[in-house]
């Protein structure tokens, strides 16, 4: 395999490949951003993949007070599942049981589109009778009395067609602690990039997988050829002189927005350079025959 | 392009139906086609021509002038375009009006915005009763758009209203509200006796209280509802006067309870 080289750092002649999602955005709101955040993470936690969470959901930004409806203080939330309908399952459960409970706060559509999830018109039975419905504008909302007063939120929230799931880097270094260096500056970087998240704990994976295992019934199995301890014991995929290996996955709202994540990953762990960071970057594939998207790392050199 | 403008060249004898001058019924026609239509109620013809000076202009966008309150049923059904008239009109302004704006520099008589359902009618001076309730024998009154009525309005504003908006800047007659199945009025100053008399659902705002409060209404307490800020960010650009009411601590009075019981009346101010 040819090998690039950008300031010190390897970056593998290969390519990440994606997959078609459903998504939706939510905009969560409440009185201070320590509480707007405290509903989104709870909201999205243990959604890391759709492999055992059912979806994968993250924060893709803070948002001041000028960008909320209600003008509070505010966080946008992502959402992916493989299907509208576990979409929707995802959705109604996770609003019902982590945004409606946290004090203060209020839920409303982050994306505009056609074809709707129910949000409010799936969580206004918990009004037991006592909710109200509003339509201010174009905009349909419900207000459901709770025990702090009320909880507002837009009646449906939409569904994009258009979002990719499985976008990702490879980060090998040598130690554990460079490794770990590059691919925080990586997460931090692609944080910054609009309609993405990165949906593992803190946005970096640990225990990259393959598909299948040797054991009846378990759909994904650890990614030997990238464990460093199996170097010699498996057909591998490291070099000699690499003693660890992180791995970022990352889901778009578009096709564009998981490639400029990609690139924004790929520019911090070059800037940190081998030393300090990684000293190569791979991606994770599946011969490309699976799915329809395909990110060559060449093509997003910085 | 110039509005097609309407100039009325005296005070006609009889009342006049002004419902065929909308757009969307006039769009298209040739002066002479329009100068022909006819707008009696009474055995006596009369038509556009013998009673308007015709200015010709883009039909999306009619200017009625010199109005004065024997023009009845201005803006009937309209589904897009802009209405503006300058003087007073007669009944039914905007009745069943479906889309675009309506504007009237004066004051209207009674069943204005009767049973609208979309678009913006703003009536800048008063309205008298029933305005945007049901006809007679109608199940329901207005049920979608957007009213602004900059003064003051008659009794019966927002009767058996369905959904939709209904801001009245100045003061309200006696009923106001009454009989609502549901959606949003707000009155801007005081209220006239029994305000949301046997209201099922909806909202009712007064920003100065009402004469008589009816002992089926039962107080809920002083909140501020977030629900209130963004209803408040929706009517701003409309009227000030009403985003900053809704603002205030409000306090919330749940009834009709001799009927539903599932609407509401916020109070601005304690009376």
């Amino acid at each position: 395999m040819r090998v690039l080289t950008v300031k010190g750092v390897r970056i593998d002649n290969t390519f990440a490949e994606a997959f078609g999602m459903r998504a939706t955005a939510l905009t969560i709101t409440a009185d201070t951003a320590r509480w707007a955040r405290q509903a989104a993470v709870t909201m999205t936690g243990f959604a890391t993949s759709v492999i055992g969470c059912g979806c994968e959901a993250g924060i893709d930004c803070e948002l001041t007070v000028k960008q909320t409806p209600d003008r509070r203080p505010g966080v946008r939330v992502l959402v992916f599942a493989t299907s509208t309908a576990e979409l929707q399952r995802q959705l109604q459960t996770r609003v019902a049981q982590c945004v409606l409970t946290s004090p203060g706060s209020a839920c409303y559509a982050g994306i505009e589109g056609e074809e709707a999830l129910k949000l409010g018109n799936a969580l206004r039975y918990f009004g037991d009778g006592w909710q109200v419905s509003k339509r201010f504008g174009a905009k349909h909302f419900w207000r459901i009395p709770v025990m702090d007063g009320e909880f507002v939120c837009e009646a449906t929230a939409a569904v994009t067609k258009r979002a990719v799931g499985g976008g990702n880097l490879i980060i090998i270094g040598r130690t554990s602690q460079t490794t770990r260096a590059a691919a925080e500056a990586a997460a931090a970087a692609i944080a910054r990039v609009p309609d993405v998240i990165a949906p593992f704990p803190g946005g970096i994976a640990r225990s990259g997988s393959k598909v299948g295992s040797k054991y009846k019934g378990v759909p994904a199995s650890t990614n030997d050829a990238y464990c460093p301890t199996l170097r010699g014991a498996v057909k591998t995929s490291l070099d000699a002189d690499a003693g660890s290996v992180l791995e970022i996955v990352i889901d778009g709202l578009t096709s564009e927005a998981v490639a400029a994540a990609m690139r924004a990953g790929i520019a911090a762990i070059v800037k940190l350079g081998p030393k300090r960071g990684a000293m190569r970057i791979s991606a994770g594939n599946y011969g490309g025959k699976l799915g329809p998207h395909h990110y060559h790392l060449r093509d997003l050199l910085p | 392009m110039k509005p097609l403008t309407f100039t009325l060249r005296q005070r006609p004898d009889q009342r006049l139906d002004l419902s065929p001058l909308v757009p969307h019924l006039i769009s298209g026609r040739t002066t002479a086609q329009i100068e022909r239509i006819e707008l009696q109620t009474t055995r006596r013809r009369v038509s556009v021509g013998d009673i308007f000076r015709l200015r010709i202009g883009d039909a999306d966008r009619i200017r009625i002038e010199e109005s004065c309150d024997r023009l009845d049923r201005i803006g009937y059904a309209m589904t897009g375009g802009e209405i503006f008239v300058d003087g007073d009109v007669g009944v039914q302004a905007g009745r069943l009006m479906a889309g675009g704006s309506m504007t009237v520099r004066g004051n209207t008589g009674p069943w204005a915005a009767s049973g609208m359902k979309g678009g913006l009618l703003e009536i800048l001076g008063a309205t008298d009763a029933f305005l945007a309730a049901p006809l007679a024998g109608e199940m329901v009154g207005m049920r979608g758009g957007l009213v602004i009525v900059r003064g003051r309005a008659g009794e019966r504003a927002g009767d058996r209203m369905r959904r939709g908006t209904i801001v009245i800047e100045g003061e309200a007659g006696a009923y106001a509200g009454s009989r609502m199945i549901a959606g949003s009025l707000i009155v801007g100053r005081k209220a006239g006796p029994l305000p949301g008399f046997l209201m099922k659902r909806g909202s009712i705002v007064l920003g100065d209280g009402c004469a008589v409060m009816s002992p089926t209404f039962v107080d809920c307490g002083y909140h501020e509802l977030l629900a209130m800020r963004l209803w408040a960010g929706i009517v701003d650009p409309h009227s000030k006067k009403a985003a900053a009411l809704l603002r205030r601590p409000l306090q919330r009075l749940a009834g009709d309870m001799a009927v539903l019981g599932k609407g509401e009346i916020f109070i601005g101010s304690r009376n």
